[in-house]
This record gives structure tokens, sequence and C-alpha cells, in this order.
């Protein structure tokens, strides 16, 4: 891997922003160059939050993910935004349980996670996040335990360090489903 | 896992603060303004539990007016906002400057003019370079194109505001404030410099200091413009910064500075890859715009390129600074727009049809 650009796209309150600083802290313990840069402004009331990701063993030059190698979409509307963007041969992660309709280009891999409906199933209702996290994971085979554990320490703050267990969890989840 | 975990992540917003904190300062007056926000939140969390003050004033003139306030004694003190908010303290910034006194004032830029847009934006390269302010003064104006520099130019800005008893300003803009990076805040801090102008009170000791910017007789504020140049001429000389990527061999040069330096490594190193050979020189201060590097920079260069998020206006420097001796060309997006890679590399690639030297 010389560089994975992560665009990690939902709505406000999915988790995006923590999703992908969790990516960003995953690199930086992997001895990987990164960046993380957020959407900011009136885009992140109600419609689509996002937040580039770039982990690179170069050092990061635009912090802008404007043709990602993933994909994450959490919400249709991101889909519908963001898919023409993903670099051929990228790989799309959506939540099928949100997003009804299929992916409609046929030169990336698509993978459908049910993640809102797992988390709800598994009492996790708000890690669908996470899940999804664990899935891509597992599939650019990067699932190693112990840096997930240092990435998870480092994103969820001392105070809440009990949620470190049941955010491994949902990763789990999601790297098997 | 290795020693690179030990860097944190923050915000670059976040790293001027922080550094800020370590440089010594203890007192931050602003006002809230996206895309620069986080500074305040940052001080409002952190000044209070280390003995120094926040203050959120009524307005970015007030907090600039608290700025002088608190130069005048000699500490360090900063104030941060974001382009219409900059405007607002340009009264402020110049009776520091008529009263030679040293501050940090961060500009972490949005799209304009007027209230403009939230987004990223290089427009107020003008403002802060050449009218920041009435009357003939100059800030030292920092341009960081990394979190790490955020930080480290923070405290570069502190010492060289002390140094030279004037306003250093972050040139920053919205991208810059809100990415997360790796950074280390594992800083060596300098010595302070001592401040016998400050009014720190006499204890019956000595002179009264007066601090001050109303010279109302004209050849005593002649004297104090020309002892002020004198000044600006020697930091000139002295105190330029600027980074070159791959100019050994480079036929066409990209001027960039912040994220716009950023974006055009992308084209530069797509660019190399087709056989083109291009570099960058980043200007770190736009002042002291690193005039030397581009005047040398033309001997072998057929063109060069300013990459900006403006309409045009580190471009009229580098004009200057090459005294037009090659064709410098404009790629740019304003209005909180950020150039692509591929934009850069197509005016890379119309570049090269001129051919080399």
């Amino acid at each position: 891997m010389a560089t994975t650009q992560f665009l990690f796209s939902g709505f406000g309150g999915q988790g995006i922003l923590f999703a992908g600083k969790f990516m960003a802290y995953k690199g930086l313990i992997d001895d990987k160059q990164v960046s993380w840069l957020p959407s900011y402004g009136p885009e992140m009331r109600g419609g689509t939050a996002s937040c580039s990701v770039i982990v690179s063993d170069e050092p990061v030059g635009s912090p802008i993910v404007s043709k990602p190698d993933v994909l994450i979409a959490m919400n249709l509307p991101s889909l519908d935004k963001y898919e023409s963007t993903v670099a051929p041969g990228g790989m799309i992660f959506l939540d099928s349980t949100l997003i009804e309709r299929k992916v409609l280009r046929d030169d990336v891999k698509v993978f459908y996670i049910p993640a809102t409906k797992l988390a709800s199933d598994n009492n996790m209702p708000t890690l669908a996040n996470m899940i999804i996290v664990g899935k891509v994971l597992s599939k650019i085979n990067d699932y190693e335990k112990e840096s997930v554990d240092a990435a998870l320490a480092k994103v969820i703050s001392a105070k809440r360090a009990d949620m470190a267990e049941i955010n491994r969890k949902a990763m789990q989840i999601g790297a098997e489903n | 896992m290795s020693k690179v975990a030990d860097k944190v992540l923050m915000k670059g917003n976040e790293a001027i603060a922080e550094a800020a904190i370590v440089a010594g300062c203890r007192h931050y007056f602003g006002y809230p303004i996206t895309p620069q926000t986080e500074i305040a939140a940052y001080m409002a969390k952190r000044m209070p539990k280390i003995g120094g003050t926040f203050l959120q004033a009524e307005s970015e003139i007030a907090a600039i007016n608290m700025v002088y306030g608190v130069a005048s004694t000699g500490k360090r003190v900063m104030t941060s906002s974001s382009s219409p908010g900059i405007s607002l303290k340009g009264e402020g910034l110049s009776y520091l400057a008529g009263a030679d006194l040293p501050s940090l004032v961060v500009n972490v830029q949005r799209g304009g003019p007027g209230l403009g847009g939230i987004q990223p934006s290089q427009s107020d390269y003008f403002q802060a370079t050449k009218a920041g302010g009435h009357g003939d003064f100059k800030m030292i104006v920092l341009a960081p194109a990394s979190v790490q520099e955020m930080a480290d130019l923070t405290v570069k800005g502190f010492d060289l505001a002390d140094k030279y008893r004037m306003t250093s300003m972050i040139l920053a803009d919205g991208t810059m404030g809100q990415m997360m990076e790796p950074v280390s805040l594992d800083f060596a801090t300098s010595e302070p410099v001592a401040k016998p102008w400050a009014t720190t009170g006499t204890k019956m000791e000595r002179e009264h200091n007066i601090v001050n910017s109303l010279f109302l007789v004209p050849d005593e504020l002649e004297k104090s413009n020309f002892e002020r140049f004198e000044r600006y001429k020697y930091i000139e000389e002295n105190e330029a910064m600027w980074e070159e990527y791959l100019m050994d061999d480079a036929e066409i040069c990209i001027a960039a500075f912040g994220i716009a330096a950023r974006v055009s490594k992308n084209a530069i190193n797509e660019a190399r890859k087709q056989g083109i050979k291009v570099g960058l020189i980043r200007p770190i201060t736009l002042w002291p715009f690193p005039t030397e590097v581009f005047s040398k920079a033309v001997d072998k260069v057929s063109s060069i390129i300013s990459v900006e998020l403006s309409m045009g206006q580190m471009i009229e420097d580098v004009r200057l600074a090459t005294s037009c001796k090659v064709p410098v060309t404009l790629c740019n997006r304003a209005g909180g727009m950020i150039p692509s890679p591929e934009q850069v590399l197509d005016a890379i690639k119309e570049a090269a049809k001129g051919g080399a030297k």
C-alpha cells in the first residue's frame, strides 16, 4: 500500500468524523503518514457530513480526497454524491439498512453491510459506523488487533475508556458479516 | 508500533492554541468566527487551568485593543479571527505597529469579500502583506502548510514579534485550521527577550515608560517611520523563509503557499511521472517575501505558475521578485474553492508547451 484515500460520508450523528479519526490514528500507529480533513459548514446541518482520510507511506500532499480509493457511504445522499468519484478499481462500503438502491458502477468492488440493523440487533445502536470500519479493515487486510486496540485508546477519551470493548465488538461483527 | 505513536493528531487550530501556550502566551482575546473558533474554544478550556486569561470580547475591535493593552506590559499575547474579523482589527494592528508592540495575530482565512463564505481562501494576502491597516507599517506574515507548521510558526511568530517589536501574523486558511495531522509539541523554547520599554510599573526606580502611537510633531513621526523601516530592511535581509521542492533541475516553477502548495505537490509528482521537469518554491514568510530565491530561479526556469486560492495576489510579488524576466501565469480558484491537482497539472502541461529555456 503506497497511499490509500478514504472518504467517510453519511449524516451528522452517525459518527462519520469519529470513524475517520479512528482510521487516521490507526495509520499513525502503523507508522504511516496521515491526514484527516472534515467537511465543515452548512452542509453538516441535515445533509451529508464527510471527512477525507489519507494513509500513506509518503508525505501527504493535498489532504483533500476527491477520488477516494475507499468510499464509506452511510446514507443515500452520500452515495448519490460520491459514487461517481470513486477511483476505478476502488471499493464502496455502504449501509444497506439505510440505502436501498444498488451501486450502479461495475468497475468498483461493493460491500453491502446492513450496519444499522446489525447495530440494533446487537444492542449497540450508535455503532453502525464502527461495524462498517471493521468490514473495511477486514477487506483491506488491515485488521491487526494490536494497532486497532491502540487506535481505539487514542480516539476514545479517557473518561469513556469503557467504550473501547463495545467498539472492538462492533468492528468484529463488521469483519465477520 | 513505533515512536510515531507518541505524536498526537490535532486540528491545525488546536495546534496553534497549544503551541501558543507552550511559547508562554497566557493572554488570549478573541471573538468567535468560523473557521477558526477551535482556537478560542481550546484557549477557553486551557487558560483558566494554567493561570492564564481567556476572554471572549464583545467584538473583534475590543479584542485587538485588549491585545494592545497586554502587549504594552511586555507579556506574550494573541488574538485570532477569520477574514471579516481581521478587517475589523485593522485599526488596532496599525496602532500596535505605531507603538512598536509585539503580538501574534492569527487569520484563518475564508472566502470574501464582505461576509463571504466559510470555506478556505487565500484572498487576504494583500491585506496581510501590504495593507493590514492605515499608515506605513509591515507585519511578519507566516504561511503554514501543515499542522506541524501551524504549531512551529506560532512559536516562531512569538519569537520574531518580541525580537522586532512588531506583530507576527499567522496567515492560514480554513483547510489548515480544520484538518488533523500528527503533530509533535516538543519545542525548544527560546530565551525571553528583555523588554525595558514595557509598562510594568516604575517601582520609583526608573523613568516612566510611555506606550503611544500619537506623534503630533511631523519630524518626530517621520523619524519613527524611518527607524521602523530600517528594522524592516534588516528583517527583509535576514528572516525570509521558504521551501524548495524538486527545483534542482526544474524548467517550470510553481509558486504557492499553504494549502495551494500541498495541492501543487500532488500535481508536480504526477507531472514528473509524465516527464515534465517542474518544481515548487513555497514561501513560508509572505512578508518578508523570499525575493532572492525567485530572482535566482529565473536563470533556469522558463516560466512560473502562481497557484492561489484568490483572484491572484501573491502573483504580483512573484512578478516583482523576478522583474518579469519570465512569464508568470495564474492558476486559481476563489470564493472558498480549492484548485484540484488536475487543474494544476493542466496548467503545468500548458506551460510545458512553451518549452525549456
